[in-house]
């Protein structure tokens, strides 16, 4: 395998937590709420699809425990910010300092274990290839399911009515509701659509990166799928390249401090989230006439009655 | 059957104190839960967590050192919450004034530097996380880019530039090749306050902060600006009060406390640099702000209740072998419930027993 083809690997795979937890929130943010508590799904998505997949011996139950997970988690928070219409951020903020201590406690049995990781497909002929066989035809079945969830949220969103009801939800409540749509329930769905995209973000960490569960191993995912749901002006095309875009970054830093470049180790690994912070400026700046952002996202909706 | 939410004719002031009490009282019982799911007495737990550390002066100073970086963070924090900047990178803050001061104490080490150099060091400690906390308040202002993520992503940046600094340029020569600086000289020490304890000056700046922080809030037009463009954005615009000169000021405010908070851990307690100074001091910070009601007093109280929930959970630890974890869990859902009963001020909440259909045909 050349090296070429490894890199382009392994930046697939680094890429694909980033697009699925982004891909989440983007439906969740285009339904008006910001859900700032990625991070701590995610997190307890890890624990759960390892604590999951290590006691059934099954990737799918491990993948399933994720997902419950994160839904689970994501609708503590559809209760705080729907139900009782408290502040979004805040909100966000105290779901990811609860599932950090939440995942320490789940995964602390799990620690120094380990399982096979989720095998990669394998298509006589048109795997073997040579350059771009492994990367078509063998990867893991979460990076096409990734891909197959862009271009399902892609079409949802701009092909189906209950798409454009949705978009409507979260760029103007007040007009969703006279129009009698029920604004709450919507965003219900997609807060925990958002959940259920970030356990499994969370779940592919130990399942198919690294075979094994360290407290806070998602290391601020969550947070760069956040920043990628602004890189892509909340886009599911654009977001494809903002996920590829980050995992190359952190793949490269990688490779660099493998062939001892003359950097520090740790401005290396600092890279991803400079990009971030770089990224996110630039972003903004470009868009000076008007935003692309959902017009109603992260304000609160009390339906009048 | 359906929860409604009725906005009240006006903010309940007295739903507005007692809602913290309420908070805890909930996370209690919470707790109380999760320590027989994890198979021990709730009521010995809850013991050995809120009454145990308060029985002896060890524990009960303790205490006092620990609030005292929550306290400092979470005064700043609560400047940049109310006027509607979101800090969340306190913690970086923290960090990079901890560096900044000890930079000053690793390059005086072994000089016959005078009693200037402590002083210096704090102030070189609050402007280093104050100029750290700039980036993303000039992000923001200048930019339009998200503060939430700058910041929170400046926190990594951070960690790993100390990481570095301990383990390259300032490791301490004598060090057995472990990551940290060599102990700091008396001059560069923050002094304790009783021979041979614990207690340190830090605590005395902690209280100046709280009673300054008071002070800027209650009694300045600053103060009364940052609350108007928090509460009342369009009033504030009316007003001519400008908005984006506030989010730098708060940030500032806040990287600034942050740093000096960052700076006397490093050169009371911890004695010289290393990694792992903060036990998330930083974001625990931000639940002190919002159970403290984002008003200095209250930060001051809620700052002592969360430092005994972290000397609770290290004898918890020791005593019941309960994890460590248990800590962040309990701080998480006290935030949960603080925001949620913080809901109760400007709602009432009724429950609904009619079927669905009837009450959306009504609207």
């Amino acid at each position: 395998m050349g090296l070429i083809e490894a890199i382009i690997l392994a930046v697939l795979a680094a890429s694909t937590p980033l697009l699925l937890a982004a891909t989440g929130e983007l439906v969740t943010e285009r339904a008006g709420v910001l859900n700032l508590g990625v991070e701590g799904m995610m997190i307890v998505g890890a624990a759960c699809g390892f604590g999951g997949a290590w006691l059934s011996g099954s990737i799918i139950v491990g993948a399933l425990c994720g997902i419950v997970a994160g839904v689970l988690m994501s609708l503590i928070f559809a209760l705080m910010t729907l139900g009782l219409a408290v502040n979004q951020v805040a909100t966000g903020l105290a779901l990811t300092i609860l599932g950090i201590g939440l995942s320490g406690l789940i995964g602390s049995r799990f620690v120094g274990e380990k399982i096979s990781l989720a095998p990669h497909l394998y298509v006589p002929g048109l795997t073997d290839i040579p350059l771009i066989g492994r990367i078509l035809f063998g990867e893991d079945a979460f990076v096409y399911l990734s891909l197959a969830l862009v271009i399902g949220v892609w079409f949802f969103l701009y092909k189906t009515r209950a798409g454009l009801i949705l978009r409507a939800a979260g760029d103007n409540h007040a007009s969703a509701h006279a129009l009698g749509y029920p604004v709450l329930r919507i965003r219900m769905f997609a807060v925990m659509f958002g959940g259920a995209c970030a356990g499994l973000a969370g779940a592919y960490l130990p399942l198919a990166y690294t075979p094994f569960f360290i407290p806070g191993m998602t290391a601020g995912r969550g947070w760069i799928a956040l920043a990628l749901v602004v890189f892509a002006s909340w886009l599911p095309g654009r977001l494809v390249i903002g996920a590829y875009l980050f995992g190359a970054v952190t793949i490269l830093q990688l490779h660099a401090q493998g062939w001892g470049v003359g950097v520090p180790s740790q401005l290396m690994s600092a890279l991803p989230y400079l990009a971030t912070v770089i990224v996110l400026v630039l972003i903004s700046r470009a868009r000076t006439g008007g935003s692309t952002a959902p017009a109603a996202l992260g304000t609160v909706f009390v339906p009048d009655r | 059957m359906q929860l409604v939410l009725e906005k009240r004719a006006e903010r309940s002031n007295m739903i507005a104190l007692i809602s913290p009490l309420i908070a805890i009282g909930m996370t209690l019982v919470t707790m109380s839960i999760l320590f027989a799911i994890l198979g021990k007495n709730p009521i010995t737990a809850l013991g050995v967590y809120f009454v145990d550390p308060l029985t002896d002066s060890y524990s009960l100073q303790e205490i006092a050192v620990k609030a005292t970086p929550l306290v400092m963070i979470a005064i700043g924090l609560s400047f940049c919450y109310l006027a509607n900047a979101w800090n969340i990178g306190a913690e970086g803050q923290f960090l990079i004034g901890a560096v900044a001061g000890s930079w000053l104490a690793v390059k005086t080490q072994g000089t016959d530097a005078g009693p200037w150099v402590l002083p210096a060091m704090l102030l070189l400690g609050a402007m280093g996380g104050a100029l750290y906390a700039l980036i993303p308040a000039i992000c923001k202002v200048r930019f339009g880019a998200s503060e939430i993520l700058t910041s929170l992503m400046l926190v990594y940046v951070a960690d790993l530039f100390l990481d570095y600094l301990v383990r390259g340029p300032w490791r301490d020569p004598k060090g057995f090749n472990f990551p940290t600086t060599a102990e700091f000289d008396p001059v560069a020490t923050v002094p304790v306050l009783i021979e041979g304890g614990r207690l340190h000056l830090g605590g005395i700046i902690a209280l100046v902060a709280v009673a300054a922080g008071a002070v800027l809030l209650g009694m300045t037009i600053k103060g009364f600006e940052i609350r108007v463009v928090g509460a009342a954005p369009r009033a504030a615009r009316f007003g001519g009060f400008n908005s984006n000169q506030l989010i730098l000021l708060t940030f500032a405010i806040s990287g600034a406390l942050a740093g000096m908070a960052g700076i006397i851990e490093v050169a009371g307690p911890v004695g010289h640099l290393q990694p792992g100074i903060s036990p998330g001091y930083g974001f625990t910070a931000i639940i002190v702000a919002f159970l403290g009601r984002l008003n200095p007093v209250g930060i001051l109280i809620a700052g002592l209740f969360l430092a005994l929930t972290f000397i609770g959970g290290e004898q918890a630890q020791i005593a019941m072998k309960i994890p460590l974890d248990v800590t962040k869990v309990f701080q998480g859902i006290l935030l949960f419930f603080v925001l949620a009963c913080d809901s109760l001020i400007l709602y009432r909440f009724k429950l609904i027993f009619a079927s669905p259909k009837v009450s959306s045909g009504a609207h």
